[in-house]
C-alpha cells in the first residue's frame, strides 16, 4: 500500500495539514488583511476586469463591449505600421535608458554612501529632485526651445558652434536624443532611492570585519560585502527600471508634443494613449498594453535569472 | 550603539578609506550634480523673473530684480474660484497625510509577513504583487471607476485616498528590504514569547528605517500629486495640484506663472524628503542586527 509509506501524505492528510498551517498562521493573515483587502478591491479586481478588454471592440459608449477575438492583435502586427515603428522606438529607448540609468543609479547610490552624513542628504536630494519636480517639462522646453532664446541654442550660437537655431523638439533627427537625455535626467527615481536605502541597511561593522580579513579597497568591499548584502534592493530597482523604461511616454509627450514629428518619439505607451484617450478605441489600446505587459514580464524573468545569483 | 564622529573616522581608517578617494568622489558627484540641478535652478529663477527679463538674448541664468508677481497672479486666480484657496490646501494635506500614514502602517505589516513568515499563499501573493507592478493598462482607471461606483465612493475623499494606500511598489520595496533581516533574530523573539505583531513593530520595523522612510517619501510624493479629477467632481473636494494646473493653463497662461505653479508643487515633497532622509541618517550608525 503506497499511502501508508512513511513520509508520504495522503490527500486527506495534506488537506488537514494545510488547515493546521492556516490556523497556526492566523496572526500573519490578520496582519496582511488591511493591505490585501484594499489592494484586492482597487488593484487586483480592476486588473482582472481589464484583462479580457484586449479581445473586444470597446468605445466606452456601447456597453457591454463587442467580442472580436484576436483581431486586435492581428491588426496590430499586420496592418498597423506605426505600431511596428513604436516597438522600434521603445526598444531603442529601453536599451539606451534602461541599463544606463540602472548602472548610474547604482554608481551614484554607492558613491553618495561614501560621503559624510550631511553630504549624503544633500547629494541624494540633488539627484532625486528631478523625480519630485512634476512640472519641470516647461523648463526643458525652454532649454531646447527652437528659437535663439532657447538656452541650448543660444549657448551653441554664442560659442560659434552653430550659426542658426536648431529645432530640437520638432526635427525628427534630434527628437529621440533630446527625449533620452531628459529621461536620463529624471531616471534617478524609485530604484535609486531604494538602492540608497539598501546601502544604508548594510552594517558598518561588516566593513571593518572585511578590512581585517584582507579587503584592501572600496572596490573589493563593493564586490564582496556590499553587493551580496543588497541583492533584494537590486532586484527591486531592476523591476522599477523595467517599468519606467518600457512604459516611458510622459517625458516624450510633454516635451515634443503628441504626436511627435514623424513619430520619432512614439513609444508603445504613446500608441496606447493615442488609441485609448484620443480615439476612444479602448479594446485596441488594451491589446497594445497587453503586448507591453508580456514584454515586461519576459524582461523581468530574464533579469531575475541574472540577478538570481546575488539573491541567496 | 551610536557612534560619534571620532570613532566613525577611526572605523573609516580601519576599513581602508583614503581621503584622496573621497575628494575625487566628491568632485565627480558635484559635477554631475550641477547638471541635475540646472533645470531646477532655471525653474526657480524663471518663476521670480520679471516679465521684461523673460525674453532677452542671450537668456540669463539669474535675475537681479526678483519679483513675486507670478506667485501673486497664481494666488489671485486661485482665490477667485468658488471655494476658498485654503480649502484646496487642506484637502491636499489631508489626502497626503492619510495616504502616507496608512500606507506605512499597512504595507509594513504586510511586507513583514510576506518576507519572514511561511504560510500557505505566501508565494502566490508575492507573485501577484510583482505582476501588479508590471501591469500597466489604459483601461485600469476605468475599471477602478466602475468598482468605486459599485461601492458608492464616487465624489468622496476616500476615492482619492484608498486606491493610493495599497501601493504594490511600497509593499514590494519593504518586502525586499526585510528579506535581509536574519531569521535567527525572529526565532529568538518567538522563543521569548513575542507575538508576530510585536516582533514586527518592536524589532523589525525600527531596524528598517531606511526602507520605511523611502516608502514614506514615495507615498507622500504620490499622494501630493493626486489629481483624481475623474472620481471627484465637487469643487470643495479637489486637491491643490488639480486647481493649480487649471490656474496655470487658464487665462493667464504665461511662462512665469507655469514656473511658479511648478515651484509651489515642488516645495512640499522636497521638505518632506529632507525630513525623512535626515531621520534615516540619525539612525545610520546603529548596529542592532547581527547574524
Amino acid at each position: 500500500m503506497e499511502s501508508s509509506q512513511i513520509g508520504v501524505r495522503t490527500k486527506k492528510e495534506q488537506r488537514r495539514h494545510l488547515l493546521t498551517q492556516i490556523r497556526q498562521n492566523r496572526e500573519a493573515y490578520l496582519m496582511l488583511l488591511p493591505f490585501m483587502l484594499i489592494f484586492t478591491v482597487f488593484t487586483v479586481i480592476p486588473v482582472i476586469m481589464s484583462l479580457p478588454m484586449g479581445l473586444t471592440d470597446f468605445d466606452m459608449v456601447k456597453y457591454p463591449p463587442t467580442f472580436v477575438g484576436l483581431s486586435n492583435f492581428y491588426n496590430l502586427f499586420l496592418n498597423d505600421s506605426i505600431f511596428i515603428k513604436s516597438i522600434r522606438v521603445t526598444l531603442v529607448f529601453a536599451v539606451f535608458t534602461g541599463p544606463l540609468s540602472y548602472f548610474l543609479s547604482f554608481l551614484l547610490a554607492w558613491l553618495i554612501n561614501e560621503m559624510n552624513t550631511a553630504l549624503k542628504v544633500i547629494f541624494t536630494l540633488i539627484f532625486y529632485a528631478p523625480s519630485m519636480a512634476s512640472g519641470v517639462y516647461a523648463v526643458w522646453q525652454l532649454i531646447f526651445s527652437g528659437d535663439s532664446y532657447g538656452i541650448a541654442n543660444s549657448a551653441l550660437m554664442n560659442l560659434g558652434i552653430t550659426t542658426s537655431a536648431i529645432q530640437w523638439l520638432t526635427d525628427s533627427r534630434y527628437i529621440l536624443t533630446v527625449v533620452i537625455i531628459v529621461q536620463l535626467w529624471v531616471s534617478m527615481g524609485a530604484g535609486f532611492l531604494a538602492m540608497r536605502a539598501g546601502f544604508q541597511n548594510i552594517d558598518r561593522s561588516q566593513y571593518e570585519a572585511g578590512a581585517i580579513e584582507g579587503i584592501k579597497n572600496r572596490w573589493q568591499e563593493l564586490i564582496y560585502i556590499t553587493i551580496p548584502g543588497m541583492g533584494p534592493s537590486l532586484m527591486f530597482a531592476a523591476v522599477m527600471q523595467i517599468v519606467s523604461s518600457f512604459t516611458a511616454d510622459i517625458v516624450a509627450r510633454n516635451l515634443v508634443g503628441f504626436p511627435s514629428t514623424n513619430y520619432a518619439a512614439h513609444t508603445v505607451m504613446t500608441h496606447a494613449f493615442d488609441y485609448g484617450w484620443i480615439r476612444y478605441e479602448m479594446g485596441y489600446a488594451s491589446a497594445i498594453c497587453m503586448i507591453l505587459f508580456v514584454a515586461m514580464y519576459l524582461a523581468n524573468k530574464l533579469i531575475n535569472r541574472v540577478l538570481g545569483k546575488y539573491m541567496d | 550603539m551610536v557612534k560619534d564622529p571620532k570613532t566613525l573616522k577611526a572605523s573609516n581608517r580601519r576599513a581602508g578609506r583614503k581621503i584622496g578617494g573621497s575628494v575625487a568622489i566628491f568632485l565627480f558627484l558635484l559635477l554631475l550634480g550641477l547638471f541635475m540641478v540646472l533645470p531646477i535652478w532655471l525653474m526657480i529663477v524663471n518663476s521670480v523673473k520679471p516679465v521684461n527679463e523673460m525674453f532677452i538674448f542671450p537668456p540669463k541664468w539669474y535675475t537681479l530684480n526678483p519679483t513675486f508677481d507670478n506667485f501673486k497672479d497664481t494666488y489671485r486666480v486661485l482665490s477667485q474660484m468658488w471655494v476658498p484657496f485654503s480649502r484646496y490646501v487642506f484637502n491636499s494635506i489631508w489626502v497626503t497625510v492619510c495616504v502616507t500614514v496608512l500606507q506605512c502602517i499597512f504595507a509594513s505589516m504586510a511586507a513583514f509577513c510576506l518576507a519572514k513568515v511561511k504560510f500557505p499563499g505566501n508565494r502566490l501573493i508575492n507573485a501577484v504583487i510583482v505582476l501588479a507592478l508590471l501591469y500597466n493598462s489604459n483601461v485600469i482607471y476605468l475599471m477602478q471607476y466602475i468598482v468605486m461606483a459599485q461601492l458608492h465612493m464616487i465624489n468622496r475623499m476616500s476615492a482619492l485616498i484608498l486606491p493610493a494606500v495599497a501601493s504594490s511598489m511600497g509593499l514590494y520595496l519593504m518586502r525586499q528590504s526585510m528579506m535581509s533581516v536574519p531569521d535567527a533574530m525572529i526565532e529568538a523573539a518567538k522563543v521569548d514569547g513575542a507575538s508576530l505583531f510585536t516582533i514586527c513593530w518592536r524589532i523589525v520595523i525600527p531596524n528598517q528605517k531606511p526602507a520605511l522612510m523611502t516608502m514614506a517619501i514615495f507615498a507622500f510624493q504620490g499622494a501630493w500629486n493626486i489629481t483624481g479629477g475623474s472620481v471627484v467632481y465637487d469643487e470643495s473636494l479637489k486637491t491643490l495640484p488639480t486647481v493649480i494646473q487649471q490656474a496655470a493653463a487658464a487665462g493667464i497662461s504665461r511662462q512665469g506663472v507655469t514656473m511658479a505653479a511648478a515651484v509651489i508643487l515642488f516645495v512640499p515633497p522636497v521638505l518632506f524628503f529632507i525630513l525623512a532622509q535626515s531621520q534615516v541618517m540619525e539612525t545610520m550608525a546603529h548596529s542592532g542586527i547581527k547574524d
